[in-house]
């Protein structure tokens, strides 16, 4: 019952606080409705056992994304000039319908073997200490990890170099 | 009673909301934010499926995914930000529709 509750507020917080970061003019404003939908989304995880998760969500969603995000705003100043909408608005509403009505479908027409066993028993309490293994155990996702570190480095360098004043810029 | 249809249903309707977004705005900072909503669908997705399919097992493959979603999302937010920067400071514009110096 306080699942139930809970589930249909935070599914209502995340659905109003995607329309606003779409609709809303003000891309300032969008972008702090688009930190309210995270951590709805943060709130989905709490709802699905997954703490960490939830933990990482408001960490490096709603803490780092967003001030990265609203940085950019600040420095590109075109606030002012709102957050219109291009020539294709038509045809993206026509697609992005398309493919909700076709989630929506396979959705509602599968049949999940979802087991009869309340959903999670076997975890217990937190994810965390099965979480270590399956990232750094044998058999884990040791490499993949390894690669993740690599890719944020070579991101650093690049986002550095991209962004490095040179001297005749500007011309 | 709250089941993986619940979850999946918001996902798509997540997912669609950040597709008409990143498909209909010129704004390239709100695309970028269309696609943190896109990327946010797919992770609830993946959470909801590790929950509910194998409950049974500690399996939490979909706990992997969704962190190295993160991963590439952080590191995607970043570089599309300097490359949004680096058009600004060009160009003097963050309009997707005026970036056609690529276009035939």
């Amino acid at each position: 019952m306080g699942i139930s509750v809970a589930f249909w507020l935070l599914a209502a917080i995340i659905v109003i606080a995607a329309l606003g970061v779409v609709l809303l003019s003000n891309l300032f404003r969008a972008a702090l409705l688009l930190v309210l939908c995270f951590l709805g989304v943060a709130g989905m995880y709490v709802l699905l056992n997954a703490d960490f998760l939830a933990v990482v969500q408001i960490l490096i969603y709603a803490g780092a994304i967003s001030i990265l995000l609203i940085f950019a705003i600040l420095i590109t100043p075109q606030v002012y000039r709102g957050n219109p909408f291009g020539r294709f608005r038509l045809p993206a509403l026509f697609i992005s319908g398309l493919m909700l009505a076709a989630f929506i479908l396979v959705t509602l027409g599968t049949h999940w073997p979802t087991p009869a066993a309340a959903p999670g028993a076997a975890l217990g309490g937190s994810t965390i200490l099965p979480l270590s293994p399956a990232l750094f155990g044998r058999g884990g996702a040791l490499l993949p990890l390894e690669i993740a570190a690599m890719l944020l480095l070579a991101i650093l360098v690049g986002a550095i170099a991209l962004l490095k004043e040179k001297r005749n810029d500007r011309a | 009673m709250i089941g993986l249809e619940h979850y999946l249903a918001l996902s798509g309707i997540l997912f669609a909301i950040g597709l008409y977004g990143a498909l209909a705005k010129r704004n390239a900072v709100g695309i970028l934010m269309c696609v943190e909503l896109m990327l946010n669908a797919v992770n609830l997705a993946l959470v909801a499926f590790s929950r509910y399919l194998v409950p049974g097992v500690v399996l939490l493959t979909g706990h992997i995914f969704v962190i190295f979603v993160m991963v590439v999302a952080a590191a995607e937010v970043a570089i599309g930000l300097a490359i949004v920067l680096t058009l600004y400071r060009r160009r003097e514009t963050v309009d997707v529709e005026k970036a056609d110096l690529m276009k035939w």
